[in-house]
């Protein structure tokens, strides 16, 4: 999954190394201002050490005679904290990209997105620790394993398909390259949920404490937010710009079996009105500014605008409704914390 | 000079998850003594040397180290005042090369760069590997790293030397340029070990432990000569003050 | 011989190369990152059809891989191990890219290969020369240089930290994987129960060994600062390998003749 610099294009590397940088700056504020013990140091690298080396030990995966090992990033959060985590797994992909060639120098930045960010900022957060529990559970902390791990990984080799398709490289329309690395990385995902799963019991058989010793905090909603913004924004953004070239997969459906883009049904009353309706207001109608630009720029500039802007009405929308929803508890009498 | 002085009283040490490993263990150790620690493996050998370089504190009785009694507050103090040789100098040579390593110390106590230049030159040139300075760490054998170890720690200047079995995995060549190395230290050293004869031609004196208790307290020769001493602590005489292996012959008396 | 002796080995390989002493290692380490990844840059910002364009770019690992020393063999296994995701991707290009783009007496090659075999030279072009410049710089160095470009200290400490233990923790794997391959007489390999064994031992010793270089930081003062040299000057011979490297890539990325030359 790592992605070499042949597959990505200027524009692709340089965004995804901006967004990766961003992230990596906060990590390593966060790393300085709040880690309480001051074993961080050689606890981090020791760690990401133990990482490259546990990815050279293989087991068999039963039924399939092949065999599999750990990617790391999901572990590393559970052990770390989200912010030291990001930071070890970052170094221990620039040693994979500068000693082996596995990932480019420019891809980097893709890479610590897809293989750190993606873990350590999104899965661990908002799947492992929801759905994990206390650690005394064994079947749970499994399941959220199995579950952040199949995540994790097919949402990084969707962001990796986007990546590949985005730069330009390569003749596979996304949909086939999709097809193609989904399957995959949920073979791959399962495997990283069983085996990280594996080592947390193992661990907490042994030594319970050392998995209530991480070196950063939890993220708070603050954080949580943030980071699901800045996924919503990158993958709408790519996407939405597809959309400008390609015709929605509906519409070209449709536009093969009717040779339309539309269908003409029978209009009702009601249908005529509200279609008068959906005119006037709509803000972005057919993904384009309502006014008309002769300036090129805005013209390139409508599609992406349209679909961060519906994005961002959709995660308020979602945002809205979980407030509501957790007034609703607090005002039962339930509720606690997050 | 008290700042060389080292003395135990009444030490006593449990560990959280169960076994007392030290009670009540007394000594004093006074300015450029060299003395061996032995004992069998659980006799409190390592928890002993903890103490002694602030990495543990006493739960009972008292450590006196140069001028403080080893406390929470005096942790600094003391770390500077004793400096420890690990067992495994993997774990003392963390930094990128060995200059960076031996210069860790003295940029910690905030030296200037000149003096800090000297500092390291001086411990790399005592402990005779200058010439590795540029090298990292991983790229040394097992005598260097050795000798490495010890300059990281020549370099904050300690009054106090502690080394926790600096034979092992030792060849015997770079044993025995260890030997002659630590013969030359002014310093007072502690030196824990179960290289008796190690022991014997480093220390004057040696403090035998057994179960967390001071066995016995002497001078070297006469003590590792004493089987009966050494069997009831587990351990047994060195082979420089056994017999000869083929005729029973020996030089000291029993 | 495991996956973690052919990785040590692998390793120390590199740190032996870049540990040679020639005018190229004694350039600061800070113009070799940055025209290194400038060479990359402007590989990768060519459109997908360019070839012969690209050919130019050569020069550069070949020159650095001369004047460093670094074998060939260095290169190109590794780029052999790394190279099947990249096929991967670029073998649907003549697959589903059919369109003809030149011909060659009778052979009619489609566009569909030429943007293959432009994305095989990018690779092989940019993996070397990210290879080679590694090889020629040493990893210190290359830290350095980072942090003298303002990359966060705890990102260049960790990084220090972590090629610092590195092959400590991959020899301890190696032998654990040893051991139990002399136990097993070649039966079908570690079980998920087995690996979580052996690699959970692994991970606890970790454990116990940072918090043992803890201690041995903190008998050394450690005030949780990491306090690294930092030497880099710059001279002329370094601002002439950077501007001199800088221009040779503006150049063929401008010039028209050899993109005119791709399009034949």
């Amino acid at each position: 999954m790592h992605m070499a610099d042949a597959l990505v294009s200027p524009v692709v590397g340089g965004t995804m190394w901006a967004v990766s940088a961003g992230a990596l700056a906060y990590s390593s504020r966060k790393l300085s201002s709040t880690s309480t013990s001051g074993n961080a140091i050689p606890l981090m690298g020791v760690l990401g050490a133990f990482v490259f080396a546990a990815q050279m030990i293989n087991f068999t995966i039963p039924g399939t005679g092949s065999s599999g090992h750990i990617g790391g990033g999901l572990l590393l959060s559970i052990l770390l904290g989200p912010h030291a985590a990001m930071i070890t797994m970052t170094s221990v992909l620039s040693i994979q990209a500068l000693f082996f060639a596995d990932g480019g120098l420019l891809a980097l930045g893709a890479n610590i997105f897809n293989l750190g960010f993606v873990p350590a900022f999104l899965a661990y957060p908002l799947v492992y620790r929801p759905l994990a529990g206390t650690t005394r559970n064994r079947p749970r902390l499994v399941a959220a394993s199995i579950t952040a791990a199949v995540l994790s990984l097919e949402f990084g080799a969707f962001l990796v398909a986007l990546q590949t398709f985005f730069s330009g490289v390569t003749a596979l329309p996304l949909p086939g390259f999709l097809l193609l690395m989904l399957p995959i990385h949920l073979g791959i995902g399962l495997v990283e949920g069983a085996v990280t799963a594996g080592l947390l019991l193992f661990v907490a058989s042994s030594r319970p404490e050392l998995l209530n010793s991480q070196v950063t905090p939890h993220m708070r909603k603050r954080g949580l937010v943030a980071s699901v913004l800045i996924a919503t924004v990158l993958v709408a953004g790519a996407i939405s710009m597809m959309a400008s070239s390609h015709p929605d997969g509906l519409e070209w459906s449709i536009e093969k079996l009717t040779g339309t883009t539309e269908i003409a049904g029978q209009e009702s009353a009601a249908h005529r009105s509200l279609s008068k309706t959906q005119e006037k207001t709509s803000v972005l109608p057919d993904y384009g500014f309502r006014f008309h630009s002769a300036h090129t720029l805005v013209q390139k500039l409508q599609t992406p605008v349209a679909g961060l802007m519906g994005s961002a009405a959709v995660l308020l929308a979602g945002f809205g409704a979980g407030m509501l929803f957790r007034r609703k508890d607090r005002r039962a009498g339930q509720g606690g914390s997050h | 000079m008290s700042h060389h002085l080292l003395q135990a009283t009444e030490l006593g040490y449990t560990y959280p998850d169960g076994p007392t490993a030290l009670s009540g263990i007394s000594f004093r150790i006074t300015h450029g003594e060299s003395v061996a620690i032995v004992g069998s493996n659980g006799a409190g050998k390592s928890t002993l040397l903890q103490h002694l370089n602030g990495c543990l504190v006493p739960q009972k009785g008292t450590l006196r180290v140069g001028d403080v009694i080893v406390a929470e507050s005096t942790l600094q103090t003391v770390r500077r005042t004793v400096g420890m040789v690990f067992q495994d100098p993997d774990d003392q040579l963390f930094m990128p090369n060995v200059y960076e390593d031996v210069a860790f110390g003295p940029a910690n106590l905030g030296l200037p760069a000149e003096d800090i230049e000297l500092r390291v030159m001086q411990a790399l040139e005592t402990t005779g590997v200058a010439h590795l300075r540029t090298r990292a760490p991983y790229h040394l054998s097992g005598g260097e790293k050795r000798a490495v170890a010890i300059a990281t720690v020549l370099a904050v200047w300690p009054d106090i030397l502690v080394l926790d079995e600096p034979s092992s995995a030792l060849d015997p060549r770079a044993r025995r340029r260890l030997l002659e190395l630590l013969k030359t230290f002014d310093h007072t050293k502690v030196v824990a070990t179960h290289d008796l004869d190690f022991a014997l031609e480093l220390c004057e004196r040696t403090i035998i432990l057994s179960r967390g208790n001071v066995h016995a307290d002497g001078p070297t020769k006469e003590l590792l000569a004493h089987s009966e001493i050494l069997r009831a602590a587990e351990l047994e005489p060195p082979v420089s003050a056994q017999g000869c292996p083929m005729c029973g012959w020996r030089k000291s008396n029993d | 011989m495991s996956k973690a002796e052919s990785f040590l080995l692998s390793l120390a390989h590199t740190n032996r190369l870049s540990s040679v002493h020639t005018g190229l290692h004694a350039i600061d380490p800070r113009a070799k990152v940055i025209a290194t990844l400038a060479g990359i840059l402007t590989i990768v910002s060519h459109d997908r059809y360019t070839l012969i364009g690209l050919l130019p770019y050569a020069s550069y690992p070949l020159f650095l891989a001369l004047w460093g020393q670094v074998p060939a063999g260095y290169v190109f296994s590794r780029l052999l191990v790394v190279s099947p995701f990249a096929v991967f991707v670029g073998i649907f290009n003549p697959l589903i890219d059919r369109t003809p783009l030149v011909q060659v007496y009778s052979i009619t090659i489609s566009a569909g290969w030429v943007s293959f075999l432009s994305l095989l030279l990018r690779f092989v072009l940019t993996v070397s020369a990210a290879l080679v410049m590694v090889a020629v710089t040493g990893f210190r160095e290359v830290c350095m240089a980072l942090g003298r470009m303002h990359v966060p200290r705890a990102i260049v400490v960790q990084l220090l930290f972590l090629h610092r233990y590195i092959s400590l923790i991959a020899s301890e794997a190696a032998r654990m994987i040893r051991a139990y391959r002399l136990r097993s007489f070649g039966s079908s390999g570690l079980s998920l129960k087995g690996y979580a064994r052996l690699t959970g031992t692994l991970l606890l010793r970790s454990y116990d060994r940072a918090q043992r270089i803890y201690s041995a930081m903190l008998c050394r003062g450690f005030d949780g600062t990491i306090r690294v040299r930092n030497q880099l000057h710059f001279r002329s011979a370094d601002t002439l390998f950077l501007a001199g490297w800088i221009a040779f890539f503006i150049m063929v990325r401008l010039v028209k003749p050899g993109e005119a030359l791709t399009h034949f």
